[in-house]
């Protein structure tokens, strides 16, 4: 131990440790240790005692911040920071990978790429994940971005044989550098304003600026663009479609929820940390991108005959609702997005699991006609995909119109009631395409009779995110105190 | 001690002046005094040379590039072993700790591409004859 | 004096090489171009006393990317690629971005220093060079010691892209 490695430093390190360190052990035996391809399951069991491990971490950071009574603890001079709102993501993130790799056994087999690197990946990816949660310091983010980044890329090409899986990869490729250098170059002039990479210091800079500043505007617009680039929301969106197209369907679904939770993450940070003196100048951006995310991703959605694509859309519209949670601003707003992060975490997994399930030998699963008849084959699989569709339109009793709800609360507190109409109105077109789904589903009969093969792991997950997704919308109490802790002050 | 930054690298930018006087010199000294024989046998490859058969721009493999792009990895590797190796007389321990784990790191990479046969050059592919 | 004639010497290199590399019908002659540009750079990089990016400069860009950018030149189709229209139709955007870079140029000549926030530490350049040792000793002194975090980070990177170019470049895996 140093002056620059603490033990308040290696307290704070020891998920991001652990993550890392079976993400490495993973991708060192999967030839050495467990060489055969029967033994892959061992792979799964270490993964899942990496997010233990790195739960435990989580877990002792939790109660130590609640027994202290603080509400933040730095580390790294001020370049990590563990606070409600870090925590909030990271449980988030634990949940999401293990989800996502629960589906993954069965599906990766019947795509015939299986192999170890693709649980390393996961693992390194939230790696990536936890430094933009709890990152503080525009290098560390930065370089955490591009982990994570880097892991989506590799993770969207997995599947090396498929033409478009190759093409998704590539424009994720190179949309995602070029949106990183968009950000980098942000970030340099933020560092040029103010002198420091800390978001502290940053704030404190900024704040003495004045607001019109011709460079400070600049730092602004391409930080904005960069972040818009990474949470899909227009006009900076047009990767997602296809990247979500082409990616294996579980990749699709770790990119939707992961991804897209820790560049919310990251964006909250970045607007409500060292740029939340600016406001006036920021705000008006991201008003226009909410309102053209939710018109764009709503009315694209309706034509579309990829269930994938569709949800790569109906991501797109999600994103403005989370813009519009930070556009009001007060406390319910920023309590609404993490609410909605998380309702939307559990939803959007369960979506897509039902068409991870539908994959099988001969039966891709991603058109809409490929959902025919499944209340008929498997009722169980039609209600959870039913739930998470209603969750994703946001109709009570799920946990979709939880999210909304403080959205739309925050909007009228806020005095916005243009927003909150505008976005209002899109729920109506939401509900026409998801019931599209939910038509198919129910009323039409069964183009093959061929049943469902499922798994232990796939079954387990789908009870997770379908409990997740009743629970928190019964239940929401417990839930909404805990985002009430990820509120940054 | 030089002056100025740029007295500092002075003798440097006359050695490129050098390099670049003696390599022109050459090219323009055996341009200038050489005789000039031009003909056919003249541009075949020379006395035991192999007859080149094809075109120069065929498609290289993509084996080139897997090494060319793990190269680069870890050039870069190596380049943060230039500022370690400043400071290391005054970090001591810490340093090598440092500089430690991001090798082993590194080393797990190098690890898996040795395993995993991205070095190995011949057993992958077929010789272009059986194509 | 001295420092003038090799800025606008290294401006000059850098101005050429990167005017050939987007004119040059040959995506070989390009790419060497590019070197050259690049040399540039890196003799600018010098000027600034900034010697690790010169160092890195030299040693990444002009020794690993472009040796990588040959490479992937030799992968495609050499002769498809000449025959193909040299210049795209975008050529509002690259306007645009002319106007919006010259703009950005025109505010900070203008502006001058007090455009940014220097670190308190910082003073000019040629006074903090010779009271604080060389660039290559601060620059370490930092990475080392209050950014080691984002360092180590680093190698996970590292280690990810050597995954991936496995992953996706090779047949077999």
């Amino acid at each position: 131990m140093s002056q620059y490695y603490t033990a308040t430093d290696h307290f704070v390190l020891v998920p991001a440790i652990m993550l890392a360190l079976f993400g490495c052990a993973i991708l060192l035996f999967d030839f050495w240790v467990f060489p055969e391809p029967k033994q892959r399951k061992w792979l799964l069991a270490f993964l899942a005692l990496g997010e233990a491990f790195a739960g435990y971490g989580l877990w002792q950071q939790h109660t130590y911040i609640a027994g202290q009574g603080i509400a933040e603890l730095t580390a790294f001079q001020g370049s990590l920071v563990v606070d409600g709102f870090s925590l909030f993501f990271n449980w988030m993130f634990i949940a999401a990978a293990s989800i996502v790799a629960l589906m993954s056994y069965r599906y990766l087999e019947v795509e015939g790429e299986h192999h170890g690197e693709y649980y390393s990946l996961i693992l390194l990816a939230q790696c990536g994940m936890y430094f933009l949660a709890s990152g503080a310091d525009l290098i560390t983010l930065f370089v955490g971005l591009e982990l994570m980044a880097l892991c989506f890329y590799i993770m969207v090409g997995f599947l090396r044989s498929d033409k478009r899986s190759n093409e998704a990869a590539m424009k994720y490729l190179l949309l995602g550098g070029f949106s990183s250098g968009f950000l980098a170059y942000g970030f340099s002039l933020l560092y040029g304003l103010s002198g420091s990479t800390k978001l502290s210091e940053i704030g404190v800079a900024i704040a003495r600026r004045d607001p019109a500043d011709p460079v400070l505007l600049l730092a602004m617009v391409t930080t904005t663009v960069g972040l818009l680039f990474k949470i899909s929301a227009v006009p900076f969106h047009m990767w997602a479609p296809d990247a979500y197209e082409g990616a294996p369907t579980t990749v699709t679904a770790y990119l939707s929820v992961g991804s897209k939770a820790a560049s919310i993450a990251f964006l909250l940070r970045i607007f409500l940390g060292p740029l939340a003196s600016a406001r006036a100048a920021w705000e008006p951006l991201l008003v226009f991108a909410a309102i053209a995310s939710l018109t764009v991703g709503n009315l694209a959605a309706i034509s579309q005959h990829n269930i994938k694509r569709l949800l790569a859309y109906s991501s797109i519209s999600h994103a403005g609702y989370m813009l519009l949670g930070l556009v009001a601003g007060n406390e319910t707003g920023i309590k609404g997005v993490a609410v909605y992060v998380l309702v939307y975490t559990f939803t959007n997994l369960g979506v897509f699991l039902v068409i991870v399930a539908l994959r099988r030998e001969g039966l891709v699963g991603d058109n809409i006609d490929d959902l025919a008849g499944l209340m008929h084959k498997s009722p169980g699989y039609a209600l959870l995909m039913l739930i998470c569709l209603l969750s994703l339109a946001g109709i009570p009793p799920t946990a979709g119109f939880i999210g909304k709800y403080y959205i739309f609360l925050s909007l009228i507190q806020a005095g916005r009631y243009v927003l909150a109409a505008a976005a209002a109105l899109y729920v109506a077109v939401a509900i026409y395409y998801y019931f599209r789904i939910v038509r198919s589903m129910f009323m039409s009969d069964a183009e093959d009779a061929g049943a469902m093969e499922t798994t232990f792991g796939v079954r387990v997950a789908a009870a997770l995110t379908g409990l997740g997704t009743l629970g928190i919308g019964i239940f929401p109490e417990p839930f909404l105190r805990f985002a009430g802790q990820s509120l940054i002050r | 001690m030089p002056e100025s930054y740029v007295e500092l690298y002075f003798p440097v930018f006359l050695q490129v002046l050098i390099a670049m006087a003696v390599a022109g010199g050459m090219i323009g000294g055996s341009y200038l005094l050489g005789r000039k024989v031009k003909n056919r046998i003249k541009d075949t490859p020379y006395e035991c040379g192999i007859t080149p058969t094809g075109s120069a721009r065929g498609r290289f493999s993509v084996k080139f590039y897997l090494v060319a792009m793990l190269f680069i990895l870890f050039d870069i590797e190596a380049v943060f072993l230039y500022p370690w190796a400043v400071v290391y007389r005054e970090l001591k321990l810490f340093a090598f700790v440092e500089m430690f784990i991001f090798i082993v790191l590194i080393l797990c990479g190098f690890f898996y591409i040795w395993k995993k046969g991205a070095l190995d050059w011949s057993q992958q592919e077929r010789p272009p004859e059986e194509r | 004096m001295l420092d003038t004639i090799f800025f606008y010497l290294f401006a000059l290199l850098t101005l050429l090489g990167a005017v050939l590399t987007i004119t040059r019908r040959s995506a070989v002659h390009s790419a060497i171009s590019l070197i050259v540009s690049l040399v540039g750079v890196a003799g600018l990089f010098l000027l600034q006393r900034a010697e690790f990016l010169f160092a890195v400069q030299i040693v990444l860009y002009i020794g690993g990317i472009m040796l990588l950018f040959l490479f992937v030149i030799m992968l495609v189709n050499l002769d498809r690629a000449e025959r193909e229209r040299q210049f795209s139709k975008a050529w509002w955007l690259a306007l645009a971005c002319v106007v919006g870079v010259g703009a950005e140029i025109a505010y900070f000549l203008t502006k001058g220093p007090a455009a940014f926030q220097f670190p308190p530490g910082a003073a000019s350049p040629g006074v903090a060079s010779a009271a604080a040792g060389g660039n290559v000793e601060r620059l370490a002194d930092a990475l080392f010691s209050e950014y080691l975090l984002p360092f180590e980070m680093a190698s996970l990177l590292l280690l990810v892209a050597v995954v991936g170019s496995v992953i996706l470049a090779k047949k077999r895996i």
